[in-house]
C-alpha cells in the first residue's frame, strides 16, 4: 500500500506561530516533515485569495497560524 | 554581563566605582552558536533548576530554550579532588563519568592525555585519587583504580588499540635513559610531538622497576609489554643492555645529534641496614632479590626468610619468597602497622597468604655461621614522639633483645640511584641524598639539555609520580628544543572541591575486586586481582558524586566545531565607573519544606505552584501533559492552597501578602482545566481572593462562572496522604467554622515570594536599608529610590509585585537615572540609511546567490547540504551557490560580501537558522557589501527542518530543497526598499496636572526636554490634594507642595491651566495638538510635540445607596479624610463607626476592583483609633485586599480591635436611619450565621474609582479603552505604559486605580519611555511597510477598518485611502482586506507570496 504524503502549506505569523515553530525546533519536538512554511508579518495579511490559490494549486491541507 | 556579581561599591551619586566579580562561563559567548552538541555528549547529569528539578540537564547546559544569551555554559564547582590529588592530574571524574555511560574508548583517550600506562597504573597505583574521593565522606571512595584498569584492559584486548596521532614529524632527536614509567611516559609524549626518541635501558628487559621490582602476580609481564608496544608503534626506539656512562656517554650522544636528555634511571640500589653481619651469605638486598627473581634467575633462600621493612618492596619481596618455596616467611617492621607505608590491599593480601607481619621490632645484628646467615638478633621497639615525617619515632626498648633463627634476611628499607651515566662532561649536580637536582617545575638539571624525573629525582616513590614527571619533562624538552620559555604558564593552581553534603546521598556499597583464591596464588605467579566485570564498572562508576559537577572529560571540546569551549576560563575582577546604580534582583519562591507544611517533599503529589507551572508548560518536563508526579497519571482533582509562605507569621515569618498568588492560582486552575479538557475539579482554598489588578476581577469571575473553578473560603487544618494511593486528604475549616474533608489527586501550594539571601547580602555590600523582611526601603514619594543616594531599586526587591508594576518600576528607575545623568550621556544611535553605491543593478535581471548553512553539525548531520547546494544551482536565476560551516561566523560573512561583488549578485538567499534571530545580522552584511538590505531572503532549514526531522534525513533534505526553491522564487521578485528618517520634535505634551502628570512632566523636563503640561482646572495636584497620608503614614501635603513648586519653577515646563486638548493628530515624533483655554476669549493654541503622555486621572463614584446624600453622617472617603484631618467632633466623639467596602466596585456598574479602598479604609480606621481609641470600628468587606506590604496595616488594625465582618453581594449590609436620626446597619455575620445590628455614629463608604471621560482622546489619538473606560495599554504585562501606537504613553489613574507610590512610579516609567523617543532625535521607519496604489483604490475604507495602528486615513478630496508610514507597523492586514488589490505590503507582496506558494506546490 502506498503511504499518503500530504502536501501541507502553513502561513505562520512572524511574531507568534513562526516563533512557536522555531521553539519546537529548539526543543527538538519531532513532527512529520510534510509542511512547507510561508512566513508572514501577521496572520491578518493572509488573504482569502492566498488560501484559495493554495487549494487550487493542489495543497492537501493549509494552516494559518497567528 | 552574565554570571557577574557586584562585590563592592565606593563613591557617591554621580561617581560610583563598582567592583564586579565575573564568574567563568567556560564557553566563549561570541563563538557559541547555541547548537547544543556539547550537551549531547556531556556525561554529567544534573537536576534542571529551570524545571524546578523535575527534569534533568547536563553539566554543560542552557537554562532554557529561549534563554538570552543563547550560549551554553558549563557548571563547575571546582576541580574534583581526585583529579587534584593525582600527581599526573588525570581527569578522573571525567573518565569515571564516561565509563558510567559505557564510553570506554573516550575514557581511555582522556586518561592517556596524562598517563600512557593506565593498564599498569590500574594494577599498581597507590591511588591518591581514592584517598581524596568525596564519596569517602558518604561511605567508601569510588574504586577509581579498578575502573581505570577495566578501561585500559578493554583497549589492550581490542583488535585495534588506541594509538595517539603524531602531530608532525620532527627531526630533533631526544635520548632517554631508563625505560621505567618516567622514561616511557616522557618518550610517549615526545613521540606525539613528533620527536625522534631513543630509550637506552641498562637491563636486558624494558620497564625498569615495573618489570624487575614488581612481582608478576601483581603486574603481569604481558601488561607491561602491551603498553610499551603502543609506544614502540609510535616510532620510539628502544635499546636494551646498554649502560650509558659505560657503553656510551652523553658526550657521544650529543655528538650524534641528540638535542636533549631525560634521565629516568630510577633507584635500583638497595640501602644497607648498617648493622653487623650484613655481608654474610644469605643476606639478599630486597631490590636485588626481586630483580633476580623477576629475571628468572635460580634462587635458593632456605626455609625461614625474614624481610626487613614495611614498604611495598618489602611486601613484594616477602610474597615472592613465599612463591619461591620458602616455608616460613615474615616481615619485621620497626613501627606499628598503622605507620606501614605499604598499601592496605597488599597488607591484607599478605595476611590472606599466611604471611606474618611482626611490628615494633628492629634488627641489631645478623649472626652467621661459616659465613652464612644463621640467626638475627632483634630488639623490641616502642613509639616515641613524632619525627619530621609526622610518624612517631620508634625507640628501642632496652633489654628486650631476642634472637630469631633464619636462613635468609632480605633488607627492604629503601633504594638509591646509580649515577654511572653522569660522566665528566655532564654539569648536573646531585643532592646530599644522591638524587638529581632539578627545577621542581621544569625538571631541568644544572646542565640545560639534561632533564630528570622519577625516583632518580625524588628517591623511591610511586609509579604515578614517575609518570607525572615523565610528562612534565616531555613538555620541558619540547619547549627547550623549540627555544621557548620553559616556565611560562606552567604553574597550575587547582581550585578543588572542598565540601559536599554527605547526607544528600544514599550509601551504595563499593564493588569488591575479585581475587584469586589464596591457596592457588601462593603456588605460582598468576595475577591475584582479576579485574572488575563490566557490570561492576558501570555500578562503581555510578557511585561517583560528580562533586566537581563538570567532570572535565573534554568531550564537549571535541564536538564543538565553533571552538567555543574554554575549560581554562577563570573568574575576572572588573571595575567600572558609574553615575547611578539600579538594583532589581527580583525574588525567590518561598520553599515550603519543613515538618508542618502540608507534606511537601514527603508526599509526591504535593507540589509548589512553581513546579506546577513547569508541569503545565509545553516546554516543561512533561511537554505540557498534565500528570501527577507519583504515577504519571492525569489528575482529576486538584486543590490549590493559598498563602503558603504569605500572610503567615507562624510557618514562614512572612507577615506580608505576596500579591500575585491569587491571580496565578486562578490562571493555573484555568489552564489545568483546559489541559484536562474540562474533566478536572479545580478547587482553590483561600482566605481572601485578591484580584486587585487591572482586569483581574473579570478573570476571577470568569474562572468561577465559565470555567467552573471552585473557590473555598477556608483555613487548612492538614494535608495527609491516603494510604496506598498517594491521593491527598485535605482537612479544612469552613468560614462557618465547620471541619470538612475532601480528597484530591494533587495539591498545589501557592507559594509566596521572598527576597533571596544573596540579594540581602548584596544590599549589605551596597549599604542599602532593608525592611524586616529584606525588601528595599523606599519612600512612597520617591518610589524607586533606595536609601543610598544614587542607588535605585525596582521590581520585587522592593516588595511583592506583579509583572506590570515591576516593568513600570524598571522604567521609573531608568527615568530617575536619566534625570541625574546629563542628557548628553545618552548615546544616540548612528543613523543607518541611504543606499551605498554599487555597480550592481538591483532592478536588472535577478542574479541570485544561495548560501546553505551547515550550522556546524546541526543542519549537516540531518540535511544533505551538498545536495541542497547542487540543487540550488539548478534553480532559475541562481548564478552561485555554496555551503557554509557557520554562516554567522566572521569569515563566512566576509565571504558572503565578497561573493556579492565577485559574482555580481543582486539577490541573496540564505538557508540556515531562523530569520527571527539572524536576519538583521545578514541584512547588515549585505548592506555593508553595498546591496540594499531588503534584497535578502532567509529560509529556516534548522529550527523548522533538521531539528524537527532528525530521524528522516531524506525527507528533511527534500524539505530543505523545497524551502530553498520557495525562497529563490520570492527573492527574484524582491525589490530594494527604503527606510525613512523622520525628525522628532523634542517636546512632550502631558495631559493632566495630578500627581502622575506632574511627575511625568518633571521627569521629562529633568532629562532636558521641553514639556507642555495641560490641566483642566485652575490648580495642580488632582486628588492628592484631598489625601492626607499614605498607608505608610507619610504626610502627602509637603510632598505635593514641593512637587507643584518644582513643576511651576522648572524652566522647561509650561503649565496650561484651565485648558483641554480639543484635537490631536500626527504620529510619533510629529504630533500637533490644539488646546482650548476656558474663559471669555476661548482662545486656542497649537502645540507641535514628539510624544504625548496621558495622565488624565479618574473620578469619584457618588453612590445612591446606603443613605448617601440622605444622611449627613454617611460619608465618602475624602469627606472622612477631611474630618479626620480637622479632628472633627464626629470623629473625636464617636463611639462606633462602620466602613462599607466595595461601594460601587466589583458589581454591575463597575465590575472591577478599585484597588485602593481596602487600604484606605484600614488606614482611616487606624487613624480614628489613634485619635479615639474607644471607638468601635467595623469594616464590612467582601475580600480584604491589603495586598503586598500593606498587609501590615491590616494586621495592626486587627490587633487594635477593628472588627472585620464579611458580606456577600447577595447579602449586602442594610443601612437605615434609626430612631432619633441615628444610623443603623444590619449585616449577616458569616461566622455566627445570624444578623447583627450596629448603631454607628457615622458610616464611611469606600466607593469606586471611575474612569474620566476619555472617549474623545481615545478617538482622535486612536488609542483604545478597556470596556470599563480606562486606557488600554499595549500589553498588560510587558508594556504597561505604552500603546500599540508609538509615541503615546499612559500613567496614573487614567490607566487604572492605584496608590500614590504606584502612580508616581508609572509616571516616571511613562516619562522614561517618552524620553527614549525624544532622545533618538530621529524616528526610522521600517522598509517593510504598506502602501496603497491611489490608481486602484476605490476608497472603500476596508483597510482603514482593519488597520490596528490607525495608520491609514481616507483622503476626502481624492476619495482614496493613504498609509502613513510612520504609523504603519507592517502587518499587512490592509493588503489582505483590500478588494481591489491596491494595498501592498512591501517585502511580502501578493506576487512574492504567490511565487512562494507556487514554488511550494510545484
Amino acid at each position: 500500500m502506498q503511504i499518503f504524503h500530504p502536501r501541507v502549506l502553513a502561513f505562520l505569523c512572524n511574531w507568534c506561530a513562526y516563533a512557536g515553530a522555531d521553539m519546537a525546533g529548539v526543543s527538538r519536538i519531532q513532527y512529520p516533515p510534510e509542511a512547507r512554511v510561508i512566513r508572514t508579518m501577521c496572520s491578518s495579511s493572509v488573504s482569502a485569495e492566498n488560501i484559495l490559490k493554495a487549494f487550487q494549486m493542489g495543497t492537501d491541507g493549509l494552516l494559518v497560524g497567528g | 554581563m552574565t554570571r557577574a556579581e557586584v562585590r563592592e561599591v565606593n563613591g557617591e551619586l554621580g561617581a560610583f566605582r563598582v567592583k564586579v566579580l565575573q564568574k567563568p562561563r567556560y564557553i566563549d559567548l561570541k563563538k557559541c552558536t547555541g547548537c547544543g552538541e556539547c550537551a549531547k555528549v556531556c556525561p554529567v547529569v544534573r537536576k534542571n533548576e529551570y524545571d524546578m528539578g523535575l527534569s534533568e540537564r547536563r553539566a554543560v547546559y542552557r537554562r532554557y530554550a529561549q534563554a538570552v544569551p543563547g550560549a551554553f555554559a558549563i557548571e563547575k564547582r571546582g576541580s574534583s579532588p581526585c583529579k587534584v590529588a593525582c600527581p599526573a592530574h588525570i581527569s578522573v571524574q571525567g573518565y569515571v563519568a564516561l565509563a558510567a555511560q559505557g564510553k570506554y574508548a573516550e575514557a581511555l583517550k582522556l586518561i592517556k592525555e596524562q598517563n600512557p600506562l593506565p593498564a599498569i597504573c590500574g594494577r599498581v597505583c597507590h591511588h591518591p585519587c581514592e584517598s581524596a574521593c568525596m564519596r569517602g565522606e558518604v561511605d567508601e571512595p569510588v574504586a577509581i583504580d579498578s575502573i581505570k584498569r577495566f578501561i585500559a584492559d578493554l583497549d589492550l584486548h581490542s583488535e585495534t588499540r588506541y594509538v595517539p596521532e603524531i602531530k608532525a614529524e620532527r627531526d630533533a632527536k631526544v635520548a632517554i635513559m631508563g625505560s621505567g614509567p618516567a622514561g616511557l611516559t616522557c618518550a610517549y609524549y615526545l613521540a606525539i610531538e613528533g620527536y625522534r626518541v631513543t630509550v637506552f635501558e641498562k637491563l636486558p628487559v624494558l620497564g625498569g622497576m615495573l618489570t624487575v621490582g614488581i612481582p608478576s602476580y601483581r603486574l603481569p609481564r604481558q601488561i607491561i609489554e602491551a603498553e610499551i608496544d603502543v609506544i614502540q608503534s609510535m616510532g620510539v626506539q628502544f635499546k636494551t643492555g646498554i649502560e650509558v656512562g659505560k657503553d656510551i656517554t652523553i658526550a657521544d650522544l650529543r655528538e650524534q645529534g641528540y638535542q636533549a636528555f631525560f634521565l629516568g634511571i630510577g633507584a635500583h640500589e638497595c640501602k644497607r641496614l648498617g648493622i653487623e653481619g650484613e655481608d654474610l651469605e644469605g643476606v639478599y638486598p630486597g631490590v636485588d632479590f626481586l630483580r633476580d627473581a623477576n629475571l628468572g634467575k635460580p634462587i635458593a633462600l632456605g626455609a625461614r626468610v625474614a624481610v626487613v621493612g614495611g614498604g611495598n618492596v618489602a611486601m613484594d619481596a616477602v610474597r615472592t619468597a613465599l612463591r619461591l618455596g620458602s616455608r616460613t616467611v615474615f616481615i619485621l617492621y620497626r613501627r606499628s602497622i598503622e605507620e606501614m607505608p605499604a598499601s592496605r590491599e597488599e597488607i591484607e593480601e599478605c595476611r590472606e597468604e599466611g604471611i606474618e607481619i611482626q611490628t615494633l621490632i628492629n634488627p641489631v645484628r645478623i649472626i652467621g655461621n661459616n659465613g652464612r646467615v644463621e640467626a638475627m638478633e632483634c630488639v623490641r621497639m616502642r613509639l616515641g614522639e613524632p619525627d619530621s615525617s609526622g610518624r612517631r619515632r620508634p625507640e628501642a626498648i632496652p633489654g628486650s633483645n631476642l634472637v630469631i633463627k633464619l636462613d635468609c634476611v632480605i633488607p627492604a628499607i629503601g633504594q638509591e640511584s646509580d649515577w654511572t651515566c653522569l660522566t665528566t662532561e655532564c654539569t648536573c649536580t646531585l643532592s646530599p641524598w644522591g638524587t638529581m637536582r632539578v627545577d621542581p617545575v621544569t625538571l631541568q638539571s644544572d646542565a640545560p639539555d639534561i632533564f630528570a624525573g622519577g625516583d632518580a629525582v625524588t628517591g623511591p616513590r610511586t609509579v604515578i609520580e614517575a609518570i607525572a614527571a615523565g610528562k612534565q619533562a616531555a613538555i620541558s624538552i619540547d619547549r627547550y628544543i623549540r627555544g621557548e620559555d620553559l616556565k611560562e604558564g606552567r604553574k597550575e593552581e587547582w581550585l578543588a572541591v572542598e565540601t559536599i553534603q554527605p547526607a544528600a546521598y544514599d550509601p551504595v556499597a563499593r564493588e569488591r575486586m575479585p581475587r584469586l583464591a589464596p591457596e592457588l596464588r601462593i603456588k605460582a605467579f598468576d595475577e591475584v586481582q582479576r579485574g572488575f566485570s563490566e557490570e561492576q564498572v558501570r555500578r562503581e562508576a555510578r557511585r561517583c558524586l560528580s562533586c566537581g559537577v563538570c567532570s572535565e572529560c573534554y568531550q564537549c571540546v571535541e564536538v564543538c566545531l565553533a571552538k567555543a569551549i574554554q575549560h581554562d576560563d577563570r573568574p575576572r575582577e572588573l571595575e567600572f565607573d558609574v553615575g547611578a546604580i539600579i538594583v532589581s534582583t527580583g525574588f525567590e519562591a518561598f520553599s515550603p519544606e519543613g515538618p508542618d507544611t502540608y507534606g511537601y517533599k514527603n508526599f509526591p503529589n504535593v507540589v509548589t505552584s512553581m513546579e506546577f507551572e513547569r508541569l503545565l508548560s509545553a516546554s516543561g518536563p512533561t511537554m505540557g501533559r498534565l500528570v501527577r508526579p507519583s504515577d504519571h497519571t492525569e489528575p482529576k482533582r486538584i486543590a490549590w492552597l493559598q498563602c503558603v509562605g504569605s500572610r503567615d507569621i507562624h510557618h514562614s515569618g512572612h507577615g506580608y501578602c505576596s500579591a500575585v498568588c491569587c491571580m496565578y492560582a486562578i490562571k493555573e486552575a484555568i489552564i489545568a482545566r483546559e489541559h484536562a479538557r474540562g474533566e478536572l475539579d479545580a478547587a482553590i482554598f483561600f482566605m481572601d481572593i485578591r484580584t486587585h489588578g487591572k482586569e483581574f476581577e473579570k478573570y476571577y469571575n470568569r474562572a468561577k462562572e465559565v470555567h467552573g473553578v471552585r473557590f473555598l473560603r477556608s483555613r487548612i487544618h492538614s494535608v495527609e496522604e491516603v494510604h496506598g494511593t498517594h491521593d491527598l486528604l485535605i482537612a479544612y475549616v469552613t468560614e462557618a467554622g465547620k471541619l470538612a474533608r475532601e480528597r484530591f489527586d494533587m495539591v498545589v501550594l501557592s507559594v509566596g515570594i521572598q527576597v533571596s539571601q544573596q540579594a540581602k547580602e548584596l544590599a549589605g555590600r551596597l549599604n542599602l536599608a532593608l525592611d524586616g523582611y529584606g525588601f528595599a526601603e523606599h519612600s512612597s514619594f520617591a518610589p524607586v529610590s533606595g536609601s543610598r543616594p544614587g542607588i535605585y531599586v525596582s521590581g520585587a526587591f522592593q516588595g511583592p509585585k506583579d509583572i506590570p508594576e515591576s516593568v513600570v518600576g524598571a522604567s521609573a528607575a531608568a527615568a530617575a537615572v536619566a534625570g541625574i545623568l546629563k542628557p548628553a550621556s545618552f548615546e544616540r544611535p548612528s543613523p543607518k540609511t541611504g543606499l551605498p553605491s554599487l555597480d550592481i543593478d538591483p532592478l536588472g535581471p535577478p542574479r541570485v546567490g544561495v548560501f546553505v548553512c551547515n550550522c556546524g553539525r546541526n543542519i549537516g548531520d540531518v540535511v544533505n547540504v551538498a545536495e541542497v547546494v547542487a540543487y540550488s544551482r539548478s534553480l532559475p536565476h541562481v548564478v552561485y551557490a555554496q555551503e557554509n560551516l557557520f554562516s554567522c561566523s566572521q569569515d563566512a560573512q566576509e565571504r558572503l560580501a565578497k561573493m556579492v561583488h565577485e559574482q555580481g549578485l543582486n539577490r541573496v538567499v540564505l538557508a540556515a537558522c531562523s530569520p527571527r534571530t539572524h536576519e538583521p545580522l545578514f541584512r547588515e552584511t549585505i548592506h555593508k557589501a553595498g546591496l540594499n538590505k531588503y534584497l535578502f531572503e532567509m529560509t529556516n532549514i534548522r529550527d523548522q527542518d533538521s531539528w524537527v526531522h532528525q530521524g528522516e534525513p531524506l525527507a528533511a533534505t527534500e524539505k530543505a530543497k523545497d524551502l530553498v526553491r520557495m525562497a529563490v522564487a520570492k527573492a527574484t521578485l524582491l525589490e530594494p526598499l527604503l527606510e525613512e528618517e523622520l525628525a522628532v520634535q523634542p517636546v512632550a505634551l502631558v495631559l493632566g496636572g495630578g500627581l502622575a502628570g506632574m511627575q511625568a512632566a518633571l521627569s521629562i523636563a529633568e532629562s532636558g526636554y521641553r514639556v507642555h503640561l495641560v490641566e483642566k482646572t485652575d490648580g495642580l495636584g488632582g486628588h492628592a490634594r484631598h489625601i492626607h497620608t499614605t498607608w505608610k503614614g507619610e504626610e502627602v501635603k509637603p510632598f505635593l507642595g514641593s512637587l507643584i513648586d518644582k513643576v511651576l519653577g522648572h524652566p522647561l515646563i509650561t503649565v496650561h491651566f484651565e485648558s483641554e486638548t480639543i484635537y490631536s493628530s500626527g504620529f510619533v515624533g510629529n504630533f500637533r495638538s490644539t488646546l482650548r483655554k476656558k474663559g471669555i476669549a476661548r482662545q486656542a493654541i497649537t502645540i507641535d510635540h514628539g510624544v504625548i503622555v496621558l495622565a488624565t486621572g479618574a473620578g469619584v463614584y457618588h453612590p445612591d445607596e446606603y443613605l448617601y446624600g440622605a444622611h449627613p453622617h454617611v460619608l465618602l472617603w475624602y469627606e472622612l479624610d477631611q474630618r479626620i484631618a480637622h479632628r472633627d467632633s464626629l470623629i473625636t466623639g464617636s463611639r462606633c463607626a462602620v466602613f462599607i467596602q466595595c461601594v460601587g466596585s466589583r458589581q454591575t456598574e463597575h465590575p472591577y476592583c478599585s484597588r485602593i479602598c481596602c487600604m484606605h479604609s484600614v488606614q482611616s480606621a487606624l487613624k480614628i483609633k489613634e485619635i479615639n481609641s474607644d471607638a468601635q470600628i467595623y469594616i464590612l468587606y467582601r475580600d480584604l485586599r491589603t495586598f503586598g506590604l500593606m498587609e501590615r496595616i491590616y494586621q495592626e488594625a486587627r490587633a487594635k480591635g477593628v472588627i472585620f465582618i464579611r458580606y456577600t453581594p447577595d447579602n449586602k449590609p442594610l443601612v437605615r436611619a434609626g430612631e432619633n436620626g441615628g444610623l443603623e446597619v444590619e449585616i449577616l455575620d458569616p461566622i455566627l450565621q445570624r444578623p447583627i445590628l450596629i448603631r454607628p455614629d457615622f458610616i464611611n463608604l469606600a466607593t469606586a474609582i471611575e474612569p474620566s471621560a476619555n472617549e474623545n482622546l481615545s478617538r482622535y489619538l486612536k488609542v483604545p479603552l478597556t470596556e470599563n473606560g480606562f486606557f488600554m495599554e499595549a500589553h498588560a504585562k510587558l508594556r504597561p505604559v505604552d500603546f500599540a501606537s508609538d509615541g503615546i504613553f499612559v500613567c496614573g489613574l487614567a490607566h487604572y486605580p492605584k496608590p500614590i507610590e504606584e502612580s508616581l512610579a508609572q509616571a516616571m516609567g511613562a516619562a522614561a519611555r517618552a524620553v527614549r523617543v525624544l532622545a533618538q532625535g530621529v524616528w526610522v521607519t521600517s522598509g517593510i511597510s504598506a502602501s496603497i496604489d491611489p490608481g486602484g483604490c476605490v476608497g472603500c475604507m476596508g483597510c482603514v477598518e482593519v488597520c490596528p495602528y490607525g495608520a491609514i486615513s481616507f483622503i476626502e478630496d481624492r476619495r482614496v485611502c493613504e498609509v502613513n508610514r510612520a504609523l504603519c507597523k507592517g502587518c499587512g492586514a490592509c493588503a489582505a482586506a483590500c478588494p481591489s488589490g491596491s494595498a501592498t505590503l512591501s517585502g511580502f507582496t501578493r506576487k512574492q507570496i504567490h511565487a512562494q506558494l507556487s514554488a511550494a506546490l510545484n
